[in-house]
């Protein structure tokens, strides 16, 4: 006979058995039972945030900066309606989450009961996979499933919902091995055929580049580990998604940057030319591919995903692989070595010559500034002053981003924590919450711009009351940028409500909620005021007064292709974006 | 056109587990999603197993059905999708109960084209008859389509169940 708990009981030893040591949180009256449990013991801290919303973002920092699954304990109602933002920027970026709500209790729902909300049915389109939990003989295993669904095949947030009565009611426990999913089994090896075709293909191609997005990371840090031995026992050249930066290092030779809309010249131009790409844990997705006709015509396409709904969904492959990045790796490299693969030496030397001619373009370069600071300056400092401290990076959403995404380096995996696949704004404080939690003694920046800090502002207090020394680098252009940059391209320069309009003196904000405010207004100022930052022990909101006007390059402009790409030296944004082109986003 | 951009019909059988929302998870899928469901049949098959097998007809263009499918397996209390239509001959069988009214002429021939079809009468009043028929589904769209100038008067349709042929299970 298995022991009895009661429910809240289950919920804790089973968060217990996972390893899980921090949850993201905010009570209610239907969680009450498990806000109690928390209370009477030691082994699992909760970090009170400030609004659900945080708690989801936090997690994901949390989740992606150590490989572990984020967890978030909400209440019924407007607490799982406000973590919905979280679970969807989850879902779209594959990462683990275990998202505990509370429900009204069983025999009020469906009556409208007050703060209930029908869980289940809004979370079921933007998680991995959701339960509502109504007899306690299922939560055990229940449990034990979201953990193991969340954290396996391709990663995704789990939702819970926990009606009050199951809280409170006892029922059996057992141990997580106990517990086998009858239908869910993801496919973790390769096939092996495939794979030998991948490296016949990689031992003839004359252009070839990998293609490696975010699936390197969630594999783990041995897949950063294997990709960089595949790239440098082939020579390739290797660009990254911006959800995979960090899993080849940025100093390297063979790395081209980023690729995609704001991706360098280089990268995009090796996309449309190459005669071999090898995607290994990326997606095709729409920022990457520009216009899909005319993406990459005349090469061959292997594709390495861990979800067999990825293969040939906006891009048909020539090989597909399905399995984990990792696996694959390893068996790519084992046939690799033991054929006695020889890349074409001198096809891949007439290929790099073509590559360095668009480097030599510099893509990334601008006009520097004497007496206003410009956004890459700012970031380019910001890299240069703490690239040899143990930092972790977020960003919130828009120009701000895409500028940390080209001038900060990455050198190693889960250093780069940013929403990709939603593109959410606010993301960035409460991700630096959950990173710091996860990382006390380094240093965490966020990467921000003022109009997406506001989002998500009041969770600086969640870091003050922590102790989490959490530095909000804002790049203040008093503009929502990316939406001024796209009304100047594609609306005639009418900034229809993109203006920052009475925005708060960030210093005094973040003297108010105990924190430390820093300005910077001139390039002079620049490098001291971030040193100051760097040695404030506590969390710090850094206002970097920036220039308005400035545009986010290269940019491949809606519609058009990787070889059409604008660079920051063309002449202003005066260009043709064609009417299908306006039309997407 | 190319085969690429053709519309085809496909009939796909899906075994789940039959726990609360599963229906509801393969219907959001599709409406989620922007795909087409022509018909959907669901009941519970293994009620040992406690597994459902849900039977969906869609239009889609080939890479479309692929999707469709691989989204259908990502679903976590998802077992088999199978394409009945490509992976296999199958057999698909449809049910409507279709009431038709009048008298005279119209009622004795309406009576006529049910015995042709092999539909059976299973209700009648001096005045309707509900015609229970059975058939795939170009069969049963021909019956309701000849019943329209004889009075028809309301049709219930159940979607199509399939399975394939030969000794091999899903």
């Amino acid at each position: 006979m298995d022991k009895q708990l009661n429910g809240a009981q289950i919920v804790l030893q089973s968060l217990q058995d996972h390893g899980v040591e921090h949850i993201f949180g905010y009570p209610g009256g239907a969680v009450l039972p498990i806000y109690d449990e928390i209370f009477q013991q030691e082994s699992i801290e909760h970090i009170l945030v400030r609004h659900e919303q945080g708690a989801t973002h936090a997690a994901e920092g949390y989740a992606r900066s150590t490989g572990k699954c984020g967890v978030v304990l909400v209440t019924s109602g407007p607490g799982a309606t406000n973590a919905v933002t979280g679970l969807t920027d989850a879902l779209m970026d594959s990462i683990p989450m275990v998202c505990i709500t509370g429900q009204v209790p069983t025999h009020l729902i469906g009556g409208d009961a007050f703060q209930e909300a029908d869980t289940v049915g809004i979370t079921r389109p933007c998680t991995k996979h959701n339960y509502l939990v109504k007899d306690i003989n299922d939560l055990a295993r229940i449990m034990h499933e979201a953990f193991q669904v969340a954290t396996t095949g391709r990663p995704g947030p789990v939702v819970v919902d926990i009606p009050k009565d199951i809280q409170f009611a006892l029922g059996p426990y057992m141990k997580p091995k106990a517990v086998k999913h009858k239908s869910y089994q993801p496919q973790i090896k390769g096939d092996m055929t495939a794979i030998k075709q991948a490296v016949e293909l990689i031992a003839n191609a004359k252009k070839p580049i990998f293609y490696t997005g975010g699936g390197i990371i969630n594999s783990g840090p041995h897949a950063s580990q294997l990709l960089r031995e595949l790239v440098k026992l082939t020579g390739f050249p290797i660009t990254s998604t911006l959800m995979g930066l960090g899993s080849y290092p940025s100093a390297d030779k063979q790395w081209l940057g980023m690729l995609g809309m704001h991706g360098t010249y280089e990268a995009n131009w090796a996309m449309h030319d190459c005669d071999l790409m090898i995607n290994i844990g990326a997606r095709f997705d729409d920022r990457i591919t520009g216009v899909l006709d005319k993406f990459s015509p005349n090469s061959k396409k292997i594709h390495v995903d861990i979800d067999p709904s990825s293969i040939n969904k906006n891009v048909m492959v020539d090989v597909a692989i399905v399995g984990d990045c990792a696996h694959v790796l390893e068996d790519m490299l084992r046939v690799y070595k033991s054929d006695a693969v020889t890349p074409d030496k001198k096809a891949l030397a007439s290929w790099w010559s073509e590559i360095e001619a668009w480097r030599d373009r510099k893509c990334l370069s601008y006009k520097k500034d004497a007496k206003a600071i410009k956004p890459q300056y700012a970031v380019e400092r910001l890299y240069e002053l703490t690239k040899d401290a143990d930092t972790y990076i977020t960003t919130e959403v828009g120009q701000h981003q895409m500028w940390a995404a080209q001038y900060y380096r990455f050198e190693d995996p889960n250093r780069w924590m940013t929403s990709g696949g939603l593109g959410t704004m606010g993301y960035g404080i409460p991700a630096a919450v959950g990173v710091q939690v996860a990382h006390p003694k380094s240093l965490v920046i966020d990467i921000a711009g003022e109009a997406s800090v506001q989002m998500t502002m009041q969770e600086i207090s969640t870091a003050v009351q922590y102790r989490l020394p959490i530095k909000i680098f804002i790049l203040n252009n008093e503009y929502m940028g990316m939406v001024r940059q796209w009304q100047e391209l594609l609306h005639g320069g009418r900034y229809s409500s993109s203006y920052s309009e009475a925005l708060p003196d960030f210093v005094k904000l973040a003297e108010a909620y105990g924190a430390t405010g820093i300005r910077a207004e001139t390039p002079a100022e620049l490098d001291d005021a971030i040193k100051r930052m760097i040695d404030t022990p506590g969390p710090v909101i850094f206002d970097c007064i920036v220039t308005k006007d400035e545009n986010c390059f290269p940019m491949i402009p809606s519609g058009a292709a990787h070889n059409e790409m604008l660079l920051a030296d063309s002449e202003g944004l005066d260009i043709e974006v064609s009417e299908a082109g306006k039309t997407l986003v | 056109m190319s085969a690429e951009n053709q519309i085809e019909r496909h009939t796909l059988s899906v075994l789940v587990d039959n726990e609360a929302g599963v229906l509801a998870r393969v219907i959001g899928l599709f409406s989620g999603r922007g795909y087409n469901i022509d018909s959907l049949t669901v009941a519970e098959v293994d009620e040992q197993e406690h597994m459902s097998r849900i039977t969906i007809v869609t239009l889609g263009t080939p890479p479309m059905i692929e999707q469709i499918k691989a989204q259908l397996g990502r679903l976590v209390p998802v077992h088999r999708v199978v394409d009945l239509t490509v992976e296999c001959e199958s057999v698909e069988r449809e049910l409507a109960l279709v009431k038709v009214t009048g008298k005279g002429d119209a009622r004795v021939e309406a009576l006529r084209m049910s015995e042709a079809f092999r539909a059976r009468v299973v209700d009648a009043t001096p005045d309707s008859f509900v015609f229970e028929i059975t058939g795939n589904t170009e069969k049963i769209d021909a019956f309701i389509g000849l019943m329209k100038p004889l009075g028809l008067r309301e049709v219930s349709r159940t979607g199509a169940a399939a399975i394939s042929r030969g000794p091999e299970a899903m």
